[in-house]
């Protein structure tokens, strides 16, 4: 089923590089006059280069053709429903965008003394606030740039506390159902990473965490809903389990998008938590970035999160707190991602306490729409129920036919759909982890069913040979690898 | 509600599919023992109109570079942005995409990497670039953690207390619960000494981190420092202010092993200090240990040239807790925003950008130093940031102070990162800055030191 549509570029374009020719300028930014001394007169020779770096040498409108072409290679949110699981892929809001490029948000410089950010370090406040009040929690930190940053962050500040409490826990347990951050984190934290197994219906395997949770367990690292979108409702015992043992329990906020204002990961047990701001509060992914990574803590554990905080004074006043000896110090410079949590602060106000809620049901409602219209052709291994994704299974379809989870992710392309997430978790084999958000209109719901359902009915060699539509068909990833080209370089 | 677009005919649809009575049957695996039962404690909703006016009010009573005469610089820095880097990089298509995982849906934002990933290798003069970090303090560290690796030396890592001290501080809180040691040299007026460097490596030191220029502004004596490094078996880190690049002598020319850089300054807003970009460039021998996001050139099933992420057995999702390290994203729309700044400003522009900025500073430096009671604390090399040190009494943050009142942003008060230099101005200039803006901080600084 070609559907070639010659309105599209097909191929990738030429490079900039490919593009340059010597002696063309596009923008001039800056004019040196005539009888301007030498440079060699301000600084010394030994420092200046002969020429300026080998960059590409285009035209104005040479860089905007390349750039408005480059986009429209892109499937996207505003262009393609995007049910990639576990990404929350849900609508940007445009207002959004407008709010944090006022000029008194966008082009504050970070080192301006706080009296001359006053309403930039109110709204921190408040959303540090709100982010507490939706975690059931009771200090947030905002300087995390991303959830993987987060998470980090907020395994040093439990080292931290079993610093001070005189105790050094080597381990940090995690699911085998966890993105795979949660043990790179653990280990870059310096702690141990175990793995604790799932049971067959996907929640935690009680008697496995029991054998391995012990007196050297810092932390539990858990995902609830968890990565198969299940609402794990042993909470309340692991949460016991943990307590027994002085363990702090962690909660890994990527699937926030189906709790907002149902249940709050403190009341579930969690001590620590990270936010996915540019998930959850709708921040745009930006292919790939900017995110942020904020974390929420329980009131013990406040005083070791990162400097500085945004405080108010009793005058009224908001400051930078750096004046806070026991934290854990700093993340990284400067504040934080400031422009991904205005967006998440705006975000928030849009919705207030119902549209919040409403969200994260909406979401569920979707995600349940797709499942029990889409299971009978492609099995969710975990059952019949989720929260606001699930994860169905190629694994018959791969025994009866050789089409993987890949093939259909492809295939999915060409019907002008993004593709599921592939592959994840692990621990269901050929799964498809489809996550619609609330966003999306039981229209576009129903021609997502009508193109799952239509794929399952094509012969394997029409599904092996997608994308067909694309601009190119799928990379020799292994010649990537083996052979890696990283960058241009001049013939 | 915004941003549901279900009517109540749609509701009940769905609802009778999924077969369920109502919405709240969807929750039943919660326990009821845990689930909230009022409302979130948080102001109620706006309209589009409301919102805008109370943000655009809240906006307001910030001062920025927006409206006022900004000198602030310590990594981040008031440049230009020319119209097509915002017109460009705000299109939907890069905008609401996500990590190019399915490459075939994804050529435009992969084409964009591999291209940000060489015109990055371009400017540092390096073999390879990665798809960028955090920000500059994070690749600091993701660096020195390559350095570890790579060398196998985890005894210490020796940094010059004229880096950046807000990535100093970073380097240390990564380190806490690890073995390794980090250690400071002092500097001595404002330069890092290579023998300092020399007395503080040993045979276990896994890299020497160098900021050229330095945090004063200072140019430091680089490839001497390099060279010291690599006498000891230490890996070379130079983070570098990458508009300087249009000016001085690339790392890649005298040896450097890994090089950073807060990326913010190409084509990308302050924001109150973020989203920004970390720069990261290196050797090829680090290539399948380097931290972060690569893309690959390589072929479609048609040999058709195409691109997709690789190396990817490096990194988390795949290696756990054996990843090199646990970052799993770029900064996407912020390297995008660097490449089509690169891309627009051309060999030509971006060395103007980087002279007028080193032409406008050295006016700067000198017009400052003719005030009275204010002096240059150096009179060493510099690009485009300096230090002014006021006379005993007059604090540095008190003058700073007084000249934002008359809308001019004059620098970086030292005091607070070094308590024992209270005089003291970190000021920066950049492209934009004119010399009737340079006139009016010397006037205004001039009248902030008359004041009793």
């Amino acid at each position: 089923m070609k559907q070639k549509n010659h309105m599209e570029p097909s191929g990738s374009p030429p490079l900039l590089f490919e593009q340059s020719q010597p002696g063309r300028q596009s923008s001039v930014l800056a004019r040196s006059s005539a009888d301007a001394e030498p440079m060699s007169r301000l600084i010394p020779g030994e420092f200046l280069a002969d020429k300026a770096p080998d960059l590409p040498e285009l035209d104005e409108l040479s860089v905007v053709r390349h750039y408005v072409r480059l986009s429209q290679l892109n499937f996207a949110i505003d262009k393609n429903f995007y049910p990639l699981g576990s990404c929350t892929m849900k609508y940007n809001p445009k207002r959004n965008e407008r709010i944090a490029s006022l000029p008194g948000f966008a082009s504050v410089h970070p080192y301006q003394p706080s009296r001359s950010v006053q309403g930039l370090l109110e709204v921190l406040y408040e959303l540090q606030n709100y982010l507490a009040e939706i975690a059931g929690l009771h200090a947030v930190s905002l300087q995390p740039a991303a959830g993987a940053h987060g998470e980090l962050t907020a395994l040093l500040v439990a080292a931290a506390h079993f610093r001070s409490i005189g105790e050094k826990r080597a381990n940090v347990l995690v699911p085998d159902s966890a993105h795979g951050t949660n043990p790179s984190s653990a280990h870059i934290a310096g702690f141990d990473a175990v793995t604790v197994k799932s049971g067959p219906s996907g929640l935690v395997d009680l008697d496995d965490l029991k054998a391995k949770l012990n007196s050297q367990t810092a932390v539990f690292m858990i995902t609830n809903p968890n990565t198969a979108g299940l609402f794990d409702h042993q909470i309340g015992t692991i949460s016991s389990m943990l307590r027994e043992q002085g363990a702090l329990m962690y909660l890994d906020g990527a699937n926030m998008n189906a709790i907002l204002g149902v249940v709050r990961p403190g009341d579930m047990g969690a001590d620590l938590m990270h936010y996915n701001p540019h998930k959850t509060f709708s921040g745009p992914h930006g292919g790939g970035g900017p995110g942020a990574g904020p974390i929420a803590v329980r009131q013990h554990l406040a005083k070791f999160l990162p400097s500085p905080m945004v405080v108010r004074r009793e005058s009224g006043g908001y400051e930078l707190d750096n004046d806070r000896p026991e934290s854990i110090g700093r993340v990284r410079a400067t504040f934080g991602n400031v422009g991904v949590l205005v967006r998440a602060w705006a975000y928030i106000r849009s919705q207030g306490p119902d549209g919040l809620k409403n969200i994260s049901e909406m979401a569920v409602l979707n995600a349940n729409y797709l499942l029990s219209s889409l299971k009978d052709v492609y099995p969710v291994p975990m059952g019949d129920r989720c929260m606001h994704e699930f994860v169905a299974s190629a694994r018959a379809m791969s025994r009866e036919k050789g089409v993987r989870a890949m093939d259909i992710a492809k295939r999915l392309l060409d019907y002008g759909f993004h593709a599921p997430t592939v592959y994840f978790p692990m621990i269901i084999a050929e799964a498809l982890m489809i996550e619609p958000t609330e966003s999306e209109s039981r229209q576009t719901l129903d021609q997502f069913i009508l193109a799952m359902r239509a794929i399952a009915q094509e012969s394997p060699d029409v599904l092996h040979a997608a994308p067909s539509t694309t601009p190119v068909d799928r990379p020799d990833e292994v010649q990537a690898a083996r052979n890696p080209v990283l960058r241009w370089r001049r013939k | 509600m915004a941003y549901t677009p279900h009517t109540p005919d749609d509701l009940a649809a769905m609802l009778a599919v999924v077969g369920v009575p109502d919405v709240e049957s969807l929750f039943e695996t919660v326990p009821k023992a845990v689930r909230l039962n009022r409302l979130l404690d948080i102001p109620a909703a706006m309209n589009e109109l409301e919102l805008t006016r109370y943000a655009s009010e809240i906006a307001g009573r910030n001062q920025s570079a927006g409206t006022e005469i900004c000198f602030m610089g310590g990594g981040f820095y008031d440049h230009f942005i020319p119209a097509l880097v915002d017109q460009l990089a705000s299109r939907g298509e890069f905008y609401t995409a996500y990590t190019p995982y399915q490459a075939e849906a994804s050529q435009g934002t992969l084409q964009a990497i591999f291209e940000f990933q060489t015109l990055v290798a371009q400017i540092t003069g390096m073999d390879l670039a990665n798809a960028s970090l955090y920000e500059c303090a994070t690749a600091v560290v993701e660096a020195a953690f390559l350095a570890m690796t790579s060398t196998g030396r985890l005894g210490r890592i020796v940094m010059s207390d004229a880096v950046h001290p807000e990535h100093r501080q970073t380097l240390a809180t990564y380190l806490t619960n690890l073995e390794t040691e980090l250690v400071i040299v002092p500097s001595v007026n404002q330069r890092t000494r290579p023998e300092d460097i020399a007395a503080a490596l040993t045979d276990d030191t896994a890299a020497v981190v160098i900021q050229q220029p330095n945090f004063f502004g200072t140019l430091e004596d680089a490839e001497t420092l390099v060279q010291m490094a690599h006498e000891k078996g230490s890996l070379a880190i130079l983070s570098v202010d990458p508009i300087s690049l249009g000016l001085l002598r690339n790392p890649g020319l005298f040896g450097a092993d890994i090089v950073v850089g807060e990326g913010q300054s190409l084509g990308n807003i302050m924001s109150f200090g973020g989203p920004s970009l970390g720069l990261f460039a290196c050797r090829s021998e680090f290539m399948r240990k380097m931290p972060g996001r690569l893309v690959g050139e390589t072929v479609d099933r048609n040999g058709k040239r195409c691109y997709t992420l690789t190396l990817q057995t490096r990194e988390q999702h795949i290696r756990r807790e054996k990843a090199t390290s646990n970052i799993c994203t770029n900064q996407g729309l912020m390297a995008l925003r660097a490449a089509i700044y690169l891309a627009d400003l051309g060999p030509g522009g971006f060395r103007q950008v980087a002279e007028t900025s080193a032409r406008q500073a050295h006016k700067a430096a000198a017009r400052l130093a003719q005030i009275p009671g204010v002096e240059r604390v150096l009179d060493g090399p510099f690009f485009r940031e300096f230090v002014v040190r006021f006379e005993p009494g007059r604090l540095a943050s008190v003058a700073a102070e007084r000249v934002r009142s008359q809308g001019i942003l004059a620098g970086i008060p030292l005091s607070g990162y070094y308590p024992d230099r209270p005089h003291d101005l970190l000021v920066a200039v950049t492209e934009k800055r004119t010399d009737s803006d340079i006139q009016a901080l010397a006037l205004a600084l001039e009248v902030a030191l008359a004041c009793a």
